[in-house]
């Protein structure tokens, strides 16, 4: 067993420990390698079915290209498609494009809440209709009570503190000081009415460990992530008012391999271009512990 | 060792991963350790060893290496850690990953998290303080969790002038306490990690010392093997079927712990004992393949379509069985808020088996750090015990001894997970003796072409079993005969007998027809291996009996999957202890009866 191997098996089996427990079961897919690695593990874990929704929150700032992968592999693959938003937030301009609002209170309204409210089912949910191609208000209003994100122990501070299964309370909050004993394969699967649980597959992959894993299984992934000739990528994705490209000219899978374990990017933290990290202190854990990923 | 150039090296090698996790008392100096193992192995990102030191000087606080790990605010303002972090580095045989486990004893829970993910463990102690009651406790730990490689460091020998003689001391000292609780440590090593003596060189400031420093200690450690060569063991997690997208595949899917398995061989599950072969291994873009091992998250169709279920154990006919029971002697330690007592209904986790559990007896309690042992009425939190549990039906597992992965498992008090333990020995329980016949009538079983689900599809309903009981005057047959009536109209299979029929025909042979213990058991499994044969073809099946008890009820439960059951209680009164699904106080209109029994047992 190599190391991607020893990965992907410890995913599998939290995969299928959450499917086992939890009735009311979603994964978050942002589009981006991570959650879609996560998407493509899920495949693996369920032999090639996705047996439960995958949930995207749409900020309507995302890059358009992320949006047309996302529906395109939604309906190649029979993905169980759900996505939310912050509509009013939206409609009132509320957003730091519309220069109302700080890049924290930004993503605070477009993405937190958005997600809270979209997870808890108080807000509409739209889902992929696969006969007309074309998105529906779901009538299926069930609160999520068990929440699969790809986030990574090595992305930053916080996340390395995560546990594999890790509770939220009634308002979503994260108590990283009283968190689960985790040991012997054996997880938080008892949750009291009102709470949900976080499940955090990936929380052993480094960045390196993803690109490898794409490159082996071939899995594909949105071309905003290569430099197309301009001597630009973008390392990590987010909204586009936001998330800034690197100087890199990493043109595939490979170049990107190759960048993270020889190259400039090899002891530089990933999500330095991502700006609204900086404002809060460097740890994002201000933005996490009222429910951000 | 620039990182720049290790990292090259990973194209040429192969290079293995390892988890180690460093304990030890609050204070003594953790975090400081792994600071300097990563700033001495170049593995800190670019800048943040600089943001560290810049964030220090602006609140006039000197710089430590303890503060790059700490990096939480609520950390940094307590000053301890109080959770597990990662932290990777690589050295030219291994990348590492290192898990700094909290030393400060109200987070032993989260020192347990991050020791259980370790193959080897640095336990720290403070040379200028010695042992103290942490160092202890995470070294019993350590044998408990069993980890069995562990590196003594003794740390900030640089206050006691780099002198030998008191860390020789605190050597002796702490090799009693290790020997104790079965731990071999590979070696002690006097360091000082704040000027990072002995962690990636050799000390010029104690020269009597000649061992390995800590990076060459890390490099020693073996890697844990996949334990491929010991009994096969695979929890089932689940079967799936996925027919939605037109998949006819029926997959029992598990990890599998312990020893490895080919298409063709055959296998028993436990506790039920059914047998089957496996017909393929199943996976989804990957190589065909036909033996498979010790890590790999499964997945296998096989030859007899039997119906298990999560929570059984998959093992290989003719190796070594795993104990079955619903009781059990054990060691374990408290992590819960409130303690463990008896009289109170908590939740078991053994591989993939839950089950209601009690505290029947507790045979010692042990001071973790200074291993005197006492008796209580109660474990408290961070004690250690030795304990009998009852569960509320039978589970499959390994005694410790033989297959330690699958001895260990984890109780659930109000939600949260609040101990862990390990199985010392497997007791006899009340329903043993019937389970040992239903085991070995599962296992000679003869299946047959038509699988339960044909059978469900061709008759429009599955197989289930009924039984009406209450007091003698109740009018329970005239239910049974009045629901197999309506039930035959609608067209469902189905077929009523009461107990008297069984107690002169199939009972004929026990003197005893009172139905009084202990007669009564065998008359109550005889009665359940008729249901068993009626529920294997297809049908629904009506008994009605007299008062029948939760005694009872257990033994149908032993030979008949409880979720095919549902108990009626006719009568005013409840007289015995038997869990009902449907109490009917008033019969009232016969028919009208039979039909609210329907509507409530859905039929």
């Amino acid at each position: 067993m190599n190391h991607l191997d020893k990965l992907e098996n410890k995913s599998i089996h939290i995969l299928r420990e959450a499917y086992a427990n939890f009735k009311s079961l979603c994964m978050l897919w942002s589009i981006g390698k991570d959650s879609t690695v996560l998407l493509w593990l899920a495949r693996k874990a369920f032999f090639g079915h996705v047996p439960f929704p995958l949930v995207h929150i749409d900020t309507h700032y995302k890059i358009p290209e992320m949006i047309e992968y996302r529906d395109k592999l939604a309906l190649e693959w029979g993905l169980d498609m759900i996505y939310g938003e912050n509509r009013e937030a939206l409609e009132k301009k509320l957003t730091f494009p519309d220069g109302n609002v700080t890049r924290l209170e930004c993503c605070r309204l477009l993405k937190t809440e958005a997600l809270k409210n979209t997870l808890n089912g108080k807000w509409p949910r739209y889902r992929l209709n696969h006969e007309k191609k074309a998105y529906e208000i779901d009538s299926n209003t069930e609160p999520f009570t068990g929440v699969i994100v790809g986030v990574r122990a090595d992305e930053e501070g916080s996340r390395s503190k995560e546990r594999y299964f890790s509770p939220r309370d009634k308002n979503s909050d994260w108590d990283i000081g009283d968190q689960p004993p985790e040991f012997w394969g054996q997880f938080k699967t008892d949750f009291a009415p009102g709470t949900h649980l976080r499940i955090h597959p990936l929380l052993d992959w480094t960045e390196l460990d993803i690109w490898e894993y794409i490159k082996r299984e071939n899995i594909p992934t949105v071309s905003l992530y290569y430099d197309h000739g301009e001597g630009k990528r973008y390392r990590s994705l987010g909204c586009w008012p936001c998330t800034f490209p690197v100087e890199s000219d990493a043109k595939d899978v490979d170049g990107i391999i190759n960048e993270l374990k020889t190259g400039k990017f090899a002891n530089i933290a990933e999500r330095s271009g991502r700006a609204q990290d900086k404002e809060d202190g460097g740890g994002l854990e201000e933005l996490r512990k009222g429910g951000y990923m | 060792m620039a990182n720049g150039e290790l990292l090259n090296k990973r194209d040429l090698i192969n290079k293995q991963d390892m988890n180690i996790v460093i304990v030890g008392h609050v204070d003594h100096g953790k975090s400081t350790v792994i600071g300097r193992l990563l700033a001495d192995t170049n593995s800190l990102p670019e800048g943040k060893l600089e943001q560290v030191k810049e964030t220090c000087r602006r609140n006039s606080k000197p710089f430590e290496y303890a503060f790059l790990l700490d990096a939480l605010k609520d950390e940094q303002a307590q000053g301890i850690t109080i959770d597990t972090a990662r932290c990777f580095f690589q050295t030219e045989l291994r990348n590492y990953i290192i898990i700094d486990a909290p030393g400060h004893i109200e987070f032993l829970k989260n020192m347990i998290t991050g020791a259980a993910r370790a193959e080897a463990a640095l336990l720290v102690i403070d040379a200028s303080e010695g042992i103290q009651e942490n160092s202890r406790r995470h070294g019993y730990m350590l044998s408990m969790l069993g980890i069995s490689q562990v590196c003594v460091l003794v740390n900030k020998m640089d206050l006691i002038g780099y002198s030998e003689k008191p860390f020789r001391r605190i050597e002796r000292q702490y090799r009693r306490f290790l020997k104790k609780v079965d731990v071999e440590p590979v070696c002690f090593i006097p360091i000082s990690a704040m000027e990072g003596e002995n962690v990636a060189n050799h000390s010029d400031k104690m020269p009597w010392y000649k061992g390995m420093n800590v990076l060459e200690v890390l490099d020693s450690f073996k890697s844990e093997e996949l334990p491929e060569d010991k009994p096969f063991r695979m929890p089932v997690q689940d079967v799936y079927k996925f027919t939605k997208g037109g998949d006819n595949r029926r997959i029992i899917a598990g990890t599998i712990e312990t020893g490895k398995i080919s298409v063709g061989d055959e296998v028993v599950f436990y506790p039920s004992g059914k047998r089957t072969r496996i017909k393929s291994i199943e996976a989804f873009n990957r190589e065909p393949m036909t033996t498979i091992g010790a890590g790999w998250a499964a997945g296998f169709t096989v030859t007899e379509q039997i119906y298990v279920k999560r929570g059984e154990v998959m093992c290989i006919a003719n190796e070594l069985k795993p104990k079955t029971t619903g009781r059990m002697l054990v060691n374990l330690f408290w992590l819960g808020k409130n303690p463990l007592v008896k009289d109170k209904t908590y939740y078991l986790k053994l591989g993939t088996a839950k089950a209601e559990m009690r505290l029947e007896e507790i045979r010692s309690v042990i001071d973790a750090s200074t291993l005197v042992s006492k008796k209580k009425e109660q474990v408290d939190r961070n004690e250690v015990a030795e304990c009998i549990l009852t569960l509320d039906r039978h589970i499959a597992f390994d005694l410790t001894g033989d297959i330690a992965k699958t001895s260990r498992f984890v109780i659930v008090d109000d939600y949260e997970i609040s101990g862990g333990g390990i199985v010392m020995s497997d007791l006899e329980d009340q329903t043993s003796w019937v389970r040992d016949k239903v085991l070995m009538r599962n296992y000679k079983w003869i299946g047959s072409e038509i699988s339960a689900e044909a059978r469900a599809s061709k008759y429009k309903h599955g197989a289930a079993l009924i039984l009406i009981t209450g007091e003698k005057t109740s009018p329970r047959k005239e239910l049974g005969r009045a629901l197999e009536k309506q039930l035959f109209d609608d067209g469902k299979l189905v077929y009523y007998l009461g107990m008297g029929s069984v107690l002169y025909g199939v009972d004929a042979d026990l003197i005893d027809h009172h139905l009084l213990p202990p007669s009564r058991q065998e008359h109550i499994r005889r009665l359940t291996e008729v249901a068993h044969i009626m529920l294997d073809a297809g049908m629904i099946f009506i008994i009605s009996a007299r008062e029948l008890t939760a005694d009872d009820y257990d033994v149908i439960c032993t030979g008949i999957p409880p979720e095919k059951i549902s108990v009626i209680w006719v009568g005013e009164e409840k007289t015995t202890d038997i869990p009902v699904t449907m109490h009917i106080e008033k019969v009232g209109d016969i028919q009208e009866c039979v039909k609210r029994i329907r509507y409530h047992v859905n039929l």
